[in-house]
């Protein structure tokens, strides 16, 4: 496989939540072009680390991010990024499918709409079914693109937030436990539609289930109590784990 | 399509354009925080610099000095008041002449700045002298002032508007000047608005609220009385009790209708049932007590259940799990453990039932009532009235001064409501229990 | 004597109960209350109970429905030429009650005695009788009338003598039962606590009942004005014009269409001010200046209406004419829609802030999270996906702020004036339905002419208006709250 060139790089990125240090000390570089997973126990922090990518930490009054994270070169804490222009480039994916109390078609819509990426009405209907495509969901909802998106099943919605996400062109996909809230079958589909994402996107996966980190990525980082333990190909984690800890959570004796 | 920006380190047009949009929607909800705020600010500041002179009258102080004969001679009398006026007039000129008013001392004429009410209460204080030992009797009265002359002194009342006026003449505020020069004419703390009954539409002056805080105060302890219990067995029921079905969810979409009916409605209720069906007396405090009953009773359900509902389930597992029965459960360990919150919701309640107006208007609380009421459990059917009321009813007055009164008397209601709701936060706030 | 005699009477039979139900039984168990069924105290709950709960209850029952006897019975006493129509009998019959309360005061005066005022059967007598007592008969007050008084006062006393021997006797009854079964094996506990679950469903149905009596108090008098007053002029004419000679106009539309436009301007002023400030608050503000303001505004609902009605009664409608309305050559009247409205408003503004807060925080953080992820500002995602998703909730507000602006009364009947019209001009003074109840039903009433009655079909109307609403809300804002439970 090649090595792509690093995309996202942190350093040294450290997250308080008020009094809780939630993340030590952080280093690593993602790579273009690839499917990175975050492995650990849950409260490890892996979750936090992925909303320190986008920004979305902002939203929360006691959350404090030191260190340094750029994307492209370029510092994300600068005082001169606008985290929405941010977002718009490192999309999001949630754990529990959120799909806007709206018709799908403004579902995937809505993206393109606030940030002016058509200039009618036909270019609009482009964007919206390219993304619905890609999110591998065109087939099943194209003949009801104005029923609301509230109504679809688990996974259907899910597919149908990460067009959502795909819809507004980013470069890095963020997903935060994408499956959690589906059924196998579900769970399934997205995987795959996860695994062809790669092709187009830096993907960068937090998951609690080590199969679903073999089966869709290239790289995995195993996260224990805040700290980044492990870093490397997935192949390498989960064959031959250098640190201890992460072979007993591979092994299923902590987590 | 757009082009895309390489670097997040420049804001594109877009991004500018969309932060200005969203500054301006930020400063309209800083706005409207703002005007609500502002609108309550002028709306005390209104309340306040209209009512804050009601709570200072203007005295005439005068020393009376009478003996038994003068005041057996005055009972005798046909025309008692006028007697009595004399004697006043006799005793001025000498309180005028101990101030040092030498030139307009002219005590008939300064007599009649005084309130028509002056010579009343100085044959009442006269006929109980009457009843003791002794022969001669001296006191310092404090008399009130005529309506329009305590208008002059706290600037309501002015030279010009005098000259138009038909109840008073520039002469007497001149006069009034001078009395108020000499330190027998003084502005200082009305207690008598606290304590007088109303008075007539002539006498302004003597108008006090004692009658409809007596009145507010039956009213609040029979709505405490009759709401609190039924109120709370009404939540303990549906709470912990009531099975579900269509009975109980009738029971529940009435209660929260019941809280959004138009309280005057409340009143027609009062009045067809309880006067003219059951017939109770009108005006009477029981009417008005029952009526803001049912009006309060959604409001302390609603708060009720919600201190029930709080109550952890462990609560009641661990009490049925040594063998209590369901009742014992509640009344034992629910119920002391809601108290708080359900007495948070009662206070809140009466709050709300002391303010209200409208019903009491249609069951006869608006009436003219110069007697105070009996005490109770008697003075409940004796009429009354009810601070709300007593300011509607000041309002309709000709007399612009009445609306002095009505704005002192809203003062006076409101800081009865700021105790009563923060002694309602304090409550909550020290017994809030985080399980 | 006191009618509030025979209830405290019961009582402290009831409480003598309790002492003696729970000694006997007691004393059945020789004193060891492990050898008791139930606790000792129970045994005296259930004397208690039994004693005052059927006793209170009759004597209820009793109360309520005598006046109603009473008067079927008086009437039928008198002669047909005072009962020709529904008006002539309530006016002879509110002067029999009159009459007779008079008597009965008059007796508790001692300035009359009792033989006097029953026994004398010659009118004559008994007119002086009841003149020198101070009670004001005319010499046009008919014999017929003065027998009925009579009567009226002879049936009173009749029945609270014998209200009081069934009360006190249903409290003996019950006494006695109770203490028969003071016994140690009997289960005094479930037999207690059936009675309480039954006063705690009681309590419970009073809700229901108030309704009901709502109802009813309303469409019985209701139902006589409209059979004095046809019911299409009443909701379809234009016209409204009360005179006590009779031959009134009594057309609601214009007062339908004071409420209606006052609520309008209201609603027009509290809905954005409340809206926004609500977005503000939940969405931007940082804690410290929520928890500062939120309180704050709600003082504003806490303020009872008189104060807003003596506000725009000596604030803002001076300001309005002498700043407005008069310089625009548009009226000079300080009491107008305009008044009432904007002064309805500032009471709306915390009631529809505090309800939208709910509901906008009621949205989950889930939708809130999806849309800044796709790179969406705070407004965007304020106006695009919160709103929206709020939307249903805030109509419910929104309805039942609508539904206390039709039915407030206070700022109205300061702020808005008492002239019935049909304009468009809101600087000038026009009427509401609320502001005309309150006209017609105090001071002096007749419960016989239809310019009394159409208060109560004003009010049914009101009524009716308010629950439509208020359901419809209730309903929108409560399936809306299943849907993000």
């Amino acid at each position: 496989m090649t090595q792509n060139r690093a995309k996202i790089r942190t350093e040294g990125v450290n997250v308080h939540y008020g009094a809780t240090h939630a993340i030590k000390d952080v280093t690593l570089d993602i790579p273009d072009k690839t499917v990175t997973a975050f492995i650990g126990p849950s409260g490890c922090g892996k979750s936090t680390f992925l909303r320190c990518i986008n920004r979305m930490n902002d939203t929360i009054d006691v959350c404090r991010v030191t260190g340094i994270i750029t994307i492209d070169g370029e510092d994300i804490y600068d005082r001169r990024i606008d985290p929405v222009q941010l977002r718009r480039k490192v999309g999001m994916v949630f754990q529990k499918p959120n799909p806007f109390p709206k018709s799908i078609y403004d579902n995937v819509a809505y993206g393109p709409k606030i940030h002016g990426l058509a200039r009618n009405r036909a270019e609009l209907d482009e964007i919206v079914e390219k993304a619905l495509r890609r999110g591998a969901i065109w087939d099943e909802v194209k003949d009801r693109l104005s029923e609301p998106g509230t109504g679809l099943s688990g996974g259907q919605q899910q597919r149908l937030c990460i067009a959502r996400a795909i819809a507004t062109e980013p470069e890095i996909l963020l997903m935060d436990e994408p499956c959690s809230a589906l059924d196998p079958i579900a769970t399934s589909q997205v995987e795959e539609l996860i695994y062809e994402l790669k092709n187009n996107y830096s993907v960068v996966i937090v998951t609690h289930s080590m199969q679903q980190a073999a089966r869709v990525s290239q790289k995995t980082a195993f996260f224990h109590l805040g700290t980044m333990v492990e870093y490397g190909e997935t192949d390498e984690i989960f064959t031959n784990p250098r640190d201890e800890r992460t072979e007993n959570y591979i092994t299923g004796r902590i987590g | 399509m757009t082009e895309i920006t390489t670097s997040l380190l420049t804001l594109d047009a877009r991004t500018q354009k969309r932060n200005a949009a969203e500054r301006r929607f930020r400063a309209y909800g800083l706005a409207a925080v703002l005007t609500g705020l502002l609108l309550l600010v002028i709306l005390l500041v209104s309340v306040l610099s209209n009512g804050l002179g009601a709570f200072r009258q203007t005295f005439v102080t005068v020393d009376i000095t009478l003996d038994r004969a003068q005041i057996e001679e005055a009972e005798a009398a046909l025309v008692k008041t006028k007697i009595y006026r004399g004697f006043i007039e006799d005793n001025i000129a000498a309180s005028l002449e101990a101030a040092g008013v030498t030139e307009a001392n002219d005590a008939s004429a300064a007599a009649d700045l005084l309130s028509k009410d002056a010579a009343a209460s100085l044959r009442d204080w006269a006929r109980t002298r009457l009843e003791s030992d002794g022969e001669k009797w001296s006191k310092s009265f404090d008399f009130l002032a005529a309506g329009r002359i305590d208008g002059y002194l706290k600037g309501r009342v002015t030279m010009e508007s005098a000259a138009l006026d038909s109840k008073v003449t520039p002469e007497q505020l001149q006069l009034a000047d001078t009395l108020r020069d000499a330190g027998v004419l003084v502005v200082k703390f009305n207690t008598g608005f606290f304590t007088l009954p109303d008075a007539s539409e002539n006498q302004v002056e003597a108008a006090g609220l004692g009658v409809a805080i007596l009145g507010s105060a039956y009213l609040m302890l029979i709505v405490l009385f009759l709401a609190l219990p039924i109120g709370v067995a009404a939540s303990i029921y549906l709470e912990e009790f009531a099975p579900k079905n269509r009975l109980t969810d009738l029971i529940e979409v009435n209660i929260s209708n019941l809280a959004a009916v138009p309280s005057i409605v409340f009143g027609i209720l009062g009045l067809a049932i309880f006067i003219n069906f059951i017939g109770l007396p009108q005006s009477a405090p029981i009417v008005g007590g029952l009526v803001l009953t049912l009006m309060t009773l959604p409001t302390i359900i609603i708060s009720t259940r919600a201190a029930l509902k709080a109550v952890p389930p462990s609560i009641r597992d661990g009490a049925l799990g040594v063998g209590a029965s369901p009742m014992q459960t509640v009344f034992h360990h629910v119920l002391p453990l809601a108290a708080p919150g359900i007495l948070t919701g009662t206070i809140i309640g009466l709050a709300q039932a002391l303010g209200e107006t409208a019903p009491l208007l249609l069951i006869g609380m608006v009436a003219f009532v110069r007697e105070y009421p009996a005490g109770p459990p008697e003075g409940f059917f004796d009429p009354a009235s009810a601070l709300p009321v007593q300011v509607y009813n000041w309002t309709q007055r000709a007399d612009p001064a009445f609306f002095e009164r009505a704005s002192g008397a809203i003062i006076v209601l409101l800081i009865f409501l700021a105790i009563m709701n923060i002694t309602a936060v304090f409550l909550r706030r020290k017994f809030e229990r985080r399980w | 004597m006191s009618p509030l005699w025979t209830p405290l009477f019961i009582l402290a039979l009831a409480i003598a109960g309790f002492f003696a139900a729970r000694s006997r039984a007691l004393s059945t168990a020789g004193g060891n209350p492990r050898l008791m069924h139930s606790l000792p105290r129970v045994y005296g709950m259930n004397a208690l109970i039994w004693t005052a709960a059927p006793a209170l209850l009759l004597l209820a029952a009793l109360t309520l429905a005598q006046p109603m006897m009473q008067e079927r019975q008086v009437m039928s006493a008198l002669p047909d030429s005072l009962t020709a129509s529904a008006g002539e009998t309530s006016l002879a019959m509110a002067e029999i009650c009159r009459i007779a309360g008079g008597i009965a005061t008059a007796i508790e005066n001692r300035s009359l005695s009792k033989d006097a005022a029953l026994q004398s059967s010659d009118i004559g007598t008994l007119r002086d009788a009841l003149t020198g007592a101070g009670i004001a008969v005319t010499p046009e007050t008919s014999a017929e009338i003065l027998n009925g008084a009579q009567d009226w006062y002879a049936y009173d006393r009749r029945a609270a003598l014998l209200h009081a021997v069934l009360a006190l006797g249903a409290a003996a009854l019950g006494l006695v039962w109770a203490l028969r079964r003071a016994r140690k094996d009997v289960n005094a506990r479930s037999t207690v606590e059936r009675g309480i679950l039954l006063l705690l469903m009681g309590a419970a149905s009073v809700a229901i009942l108030t309704t009901v009596g709502i109802v009813f108090s309303m469409l019985f008098e209701a139902y006589h004005f409209f059979q004095q007053y046809s019911w299409r002029e009443f909701f379809f004419s234009t016209n409204w014009n009360p005179r006590f000679q009779g031959g009134s106009d009594l057309g609601m539309l214009p007062l339908l269409w004071g409420t209606l436009y006052i609520s309008l301007i209201a609603l027009i002023g509290a809905v954005p001010i409340g809206l926004f400030a609500a977005i503000y608050l939940s969405e931007y503000a940082s804690r410290r200046m929520r928890s500062i303001a939120k309180p704050l505004i709600e003082v504003l609902a806490g303020v009872p209406t008189i104060v807003y009605g003596l506000f725009a009664l000596i604030t803002v409608g001076p300001i309005l004419r002498d700043y407005f309305a008069a310089p625009m050559g548009l009226g000079n009247s300080a009491s107008s829609v305009m008044t009432a409205g904007l002064v309805m408003g500032i009471m709306l503004i915390p009631f529809v802030s505090s309800l939208s807060d709910d509901i906008i925080n009621a949205v989950p953080q889930s939708l809130r999270d999806g849309s800044y992820g796709l790179g969406s500002t705070q407004s965007e995602t304020v106006r695009h996906v919160v709103l929206p998703a709020a939307l249903p909730g805030i109509v419910g507000a929104i309805l039942l702020a609508a539904s206390r602006a039709i039915g407030e009364t206070m700022i109205v009947v300061l702020g808005a004036g008492a002239a019935a019209k049909l304009s468009m001009n809101p600087f000038e003074a026009m009427t509401t339905v609320t502001v005309k109840i309150v006209s017609q039903l105090t001071g002096d009433t007749d419960f016989a002419s239809p310019e009394t009655l159409v208060a109560f079909a004003l009010g049914l109307t009101l009524f009716v208006l308010t629950l439509i609403l208020n359901v419809i809300a209730l309903y929108v804002v409560r399936k809306y709250r299943e849907q993000y439970e």
